[in-house]
């Protein structure tokens, strides 16, 4: 379990101090599935990277698995079960997709395992396993690729920053496939920041971040309805029609 | 008889862990240790000065011919002259590189010379490692020259390593290239201590059709400086690309020097040249799978150098 006991992080701006996290308590059970949502700018992602170590909090401590892991780095953090996929992929010249499977796998593996981490996340292990992580893939295979990094590692709980950045919605429709199969066979606690509907669907439990703070939290039943409509789920389809616009 | 200090530096520039089949000639502390000729590819000592010719013959499809050199003695400083001569419509690999151990107090340095007088219709694959080990306070000084002169339509994909241990080098590569001629270099450089490299390249495109692509990467650590001049010029219809990427770290210094010259209206010529430390996001990746950052920095590393 993880557990977030009143958290504050800020930064200093040009305009001087700003407070980004304001006192955040929450608590994440052991295999649930988890939506982070609310309007941009709220802290979402901010609270992600305090999870995974990128950040260190100002106030608070964070406890996983009965153990306080605040002052932890971010590798100390990961190789004791955090995982963490970056809403931007990383690329690198030079490393393979399989090269990065195996540094998350944590040993040598096979290419038959690294095969099938590929095919959970829909690609074709044959065309990707011996490519480069670098510009020739597309954002959508990275999001994948970055997906099945995570997969690989086996960790008992994976933070993921909003998936559905900077990816074609044809690509995003696929990835929320990738999730719902990751919803029903992964073992495991899933934290998603996201704002798309078709997320939140699935999610067994909803919290709302907006101005730091927890603005609402509990189940989907109960949190979702009062959502649809709002900056905080979007559907995948409204989102594109506002970039005609 | 190779002793154990110039087998292993035989694996690393040439991964040999035995003799290989086909053309060969092995040089190890300014003398031929081995020397095999085949039924196409001859190899003939020179007379006037220390080196080998290398003829390949019209036709020759599929063969190998592995030149590499090792130096194990402290002191020791030589120039040497290969030349290979490749017959029309060839198909061969080439391996050299050249390993330097000195555990002595005196500079050991090996300069090899190498031409290539390629023939028309050929493909050519180039492939030289460069390495130095040893403890001692001598330095392993490496100048390779390499000239390659390209017949039409002939390819030349050249791999050029030199990844621990070598002090000093001054690396200078030309290239003349005919009509419909292509040569790709893809050159990997790192530099640790106080070490000096140099590397240099000038192509000229003197026939229609004719390209190059040469693309540097090198990463300089510790205290180490890098000179990079990759120049192309277009005398005819050509296209030519060059690409300079580095990694710098710690108190290293690097210079990139691109050069394009278009002596020709139809020659297009681009460059590309990028120096940085190692992307801060590239670090976190790595680290939220679990590496260090020393071992994350290692990976990028190795990937980069690959």
């Amino acid at each position: 379990m993880l557990e977030l006991q009143n958290i504050s992080f800020g930064v200093e701006t040009e305009k001087g101090a700003r407070d980004i996290i304001r006192d955040v308590s929450l608590k994440f059970e052991d295999d649930k599935f988890t939506v982070i949502t609310g309007p941009n700018g709220g802290g979402k992602s901010t609270l992600a990277r305090l999870i995974a170590g990128i950040e260190k909090p100002d106030q608070g401590r964070i406890i996983f698995n009965g153990e306080d892991i605040t002052d932890l780095s971010i590798t100390d953090r990961a190789r004791k079960g955090i995982s963490y996929a970056l809403q931007q992929p990383v690329r690198f010249k030079g490393i393979r997709v399989v090269d990065l499977l195996r540094i998350a796998s944590g040993k040598t593996i096979s290419i038959d395992e690294a095969c099938s981490y590929l095919s959970e996340v829909g690609l074709c292990a044959r065309e990707y396993i011996n490519r480069e992580v670098n510009s020739s893939l597309s954002g959508g295979e990275l999001k994948r690729i970055e997906i099945a990094t995570v997969l690989a590692r086996k960790t008992s709980l994976s933070v993921f920053d909003e998936p559905e950045a900077g990816i074609d919605l044809w690509s995003f429709q696929n990835l929320i496939s990738v999730f719902e199969h990751m919803q029903k066979s992964y073992h495991g606690s899933i934290i998603i920041i996201s704002h798309q509907e078709r997320i939140l669907n699935i999610a067994d439990n909803i919290i709302v971040i907006a101005d730091g703070r927890v603005k609402a939290q509990g189940a989907r039943e109960e949190i979702l309805p009062s959502l649809i409509g709002t900056d905080s789920a979007v559907n995948a389809c409204s989102e594109l029609s506002k970039g005609d616009q | 008889m190779l002793d154990k200090i110039q087998l292993e530096l035989l694996k690393e520039v040439a991964d040999l862990d035995e003799l290989p089949v086909g053309a060969v000639n092995i040089r190890a502390n300014g003398k031929a240790e081995v020397r095999n000729s085949t039924a196409n590819i001859e190899i003939v000592p020179k007379t006037d000065v220390s080196g080998i010719d290398i003829h390949i013959k019209p036709g020759t499809k599929n063969e190998s011919v592995h030149i590499p050199v090792v130096v194990s003695k402290t002191g020791l400083k030589e120039v040497v002259y290969n030349d290979f001569y490749i017959g029309d419509d060839c198909d061969v690999v080439i391996v050299a590189g050249c390993g330097i151990d000195n555990c002595g107090g005196q500079d050991s340095e090996h300069d090899g010379i190498h031409r290539f007088r390629v023939g028309k219709n050929c493909k050519v694959r180039y492939i030289e490692k460069h390495y130095g080990s040893g403890t001692g306070k001598g330095k392993r000084i490496l100048n390779p020259g390499t000239e390659v002169y390209l017949g039409e339509n002939s390819t030349m994909e050249m791999e050029m390593t030199q990844i621990k241990g070598v002090d000093d080098t001054d690396r200078d590569t030309k290239a003349e290239l005919a009509a419909g001629a292509k040569l790709t270099v893809r050159e990997r450089l790192m530099t640790h201590n106080e070490q000096n490299a140099v590397s240099s390249y000038h192509v000229d495109l003197n026939g229609a059709g004719s390209s190059a692509d040469i693309v540097s990467r090198g990463v300089a650590r510790d205290a180490s400086h890098q000179t990079l001049n990759l120049g192309i010029s277009g005398n005819a219809k050509s296209s030519g690309h060059t690409e300079c990427d580095s990694i710098i770290m710690d108190q290293a210094r690097i210079l990139a020097v691109p050069s394009l010259e278009a002596n020709d209206p139809d020659s297009s010529l681009v460059h590309e040249a990028a120096i940085g430390r190692i992307a801060g996001d590239q670090l976190i990746k790595l680290m939220t799978l679990g590496l260090s950052e020393a071992e994350a920095e290692e990976e990028i590393i190795m990937g980069f150098l690959r």
